[in-house]
């Protein structure tokens, strides 16, 4: 019988050891090397080489030929210290992997050597039963799930787009949500605004929003501006955040969001409704057009739809804030196309979705090429459609 | 003929159509015949000038008529002809 010392010996004469260095280079010179780390997750919630897949050593027979079934392939293991990436490799080689390899001095050589190291972000036991139905997707998976958790969104206003865009972003564990809204809850927003309660009729929007919202998702760090968004602080509310998402309900704001966005190229989830109308589409700076190559300057007072018409079907908020939450989600993941350069409308009477593609405008005063940004405009508030 | 539609802000005008159907050889003149059938929305479509407000779009089919020759594209039977003033509302 062979003690270990005695199996260890003889697999360093089958398996091919290599240094940190030597297999740095290897993966630079063939691209198409998998390096594996066989350590448990903790181990590899320490830190990992950079460009490294995690597949621990008791599940490694079980998960290689899925992961990698070329077995052609060249494979690079390693694991602290070199020991448990020699057993490693020397199953991949009874598998029939031909050229495997294992780095004498492990994860603790490769940080001696300088090399790229990366510190992955682990989901809690909590993150990872929550957002269990997360995790099994292909495309949000642990990774998504961690973009989304450090992700930071800004929604300006707590009303009836912001409501719905607010909640399920939250629920979806978008780690930080920025709420900006100057109003108290009102009898009359009930009808639509479901972070809100009769309760809470007569006090502050952003603050009643954070209850609901911390209610449902006691991880997202939910973050109230009570003020009114102007020239003086777009700027400095918009800095910390990824992407704003627009749910606001007068001209002068739409266009200050717009303009901030251009000029912080950051970008804003747009959403309007009328009645039983709405649209909604993604305004990317320099991807595609911003607001104002679609409507280069509000409408006059006595143009826009008068105060009297106003008025939106409870529900049609709803609809649209989620598709503002869709593509908020879609753009913090990388995945799928957005609205960017498409209007999406949606006609609620004829239950009909309509899509128009929208231009960058060559000649847009905020975003063309080349452009300087021309300044904030304060316009006039005349009214709340 | 084509057909228009149009946006609920201006249903006040065709007695809340939502979609009527207009002649004209190019969207201008189906425009201008639609301002003439229904009074009042041609000053909520067109500037003195005569030209489309800024703050409206008008798409043919799926596209902006900024990039189909503006008022001067040609319009077809089987042809929608859509009006998108600018609106606001979110609360």
């Amino acid at each position: 019988m062979s003690s270990f010392y005695s199996l260890l010996q003889k697999l360093k004469q089958s398996v091919t050891e290599i240094s940190p260095d030597q297999a740095h280079e290897m993966i630079q010179d063939e691209p198409e090397t998998a390096l594996i780390d066989v350590r448990e997750s903790g181990e590899w919630g320490d830190g990992h080489a950079a460009g490294a897949v995690h597949i621990s050593r008791g599940f490694l027979e079980l998960k290689i030929e899925s992961a990698f079934p070329d077995k052609e392939q060249p494979i690079v293991l390693y694991c602290a210290g070199g020991t448990r990436s020699l057993f490693a490799a020397d199953s991949l080689k009874k598998l029939g992997y031909r050229r495997v390899y294992s780095i004498a001095t492990g994860y603790k050589g490769w940080k001696e050597s300088g090399l790229p190291t990366m510190r992955p972000r682990m989901l809690s036991e909590s993150e990872r039963a929550r957002y269990g139905r997360h995790l099994t997707i292909p495309e949000v998976g642990e990774e998504g799930q961690a973009k989304l958790i450090d992700a930071k969104v800004l929604m300006i206003g707590a009303g009836g787009l912001g409501c719905p865009a607010a909640f399920y972003l939250a629920a979806a564990g978008v780690g930080t949500l920025g709420i900006v809204d100057f109003d108290v809850v009102d009898e009359s927003n009930l009808q639509r605004q479901i972070l809100h309660t009769t309760e809470r009729i007569g006090t502050s929007k952003v603050e009643s929003a954070k209850k609901t919202l911390q209610g449902l998702n006691p991880l997202v760090n939910v973050v109230t501006y009570d003020t009114r968004i102007s020239s003086a602080n777009v700027e400095e509310l918009f800095a910390g955040y990824d992407i704003i998402v627009d749910g606001t309900d007068n001209f002068p704001t739409r266009y200050l969001i717009n303009d901030a966005c251009v000029k912080l190229r950051k970008p804003n989830v747009h959403g309007s409704v009328f009645r039983f109308e709405g649209q909604v589409t993604v305004f990317h700076p320099g991807v595609g057009p911003c607001y104002r190559c679609l409507y280069p300057e509000p409408p006059p007072a006595d143009l826009a739809p008068s105060c009297a018409e106003a008025g939106v079907l409870g529900v049609l908020p709803g609809v649209i804030g989620l598709l503002e939450a869709v593509e908020t989600v879609k753009i913090i993941l990388g995945r799928g196309e957005t609205l960017v350069g498409r209007l999406l409308c949606y006609d609620a009477l004829r239950t009909e979705f309509r899509e128009l593609h929208l231009d960058r405008d060559p000649e847009c005063s905020y975003c063309a090429d080349g452009r300087t940004f021309p300044g904030f405009i304060d316009y006039e508030q005349f009214c709340r459609v | 003929m084509a057909k228009v539609r149009i946006p609920t802000p201006l249903r006040t005008y065709t007695q809340g159509s939502d979609e009527v159907v207009v002649a004209g050889a190019t969207v201008g003149e189906v425009l201008t015949n639609l301002s003439q059938r229904y009074d009042g929305i041609g000053q909520r479509l067109f500037d003195k000038s005569g030209a489309v407000h800024r703050f409206i779009n008008i798409f043919l089919n799926k596209s902006d008529i900024r990039r189909e020759g503006g008022l001067a594209a040609s319009v077809g039977d089987d042809d929608v002809i859509s009006i998108f003033p600018a609106i606001a509302g979110g609360r």
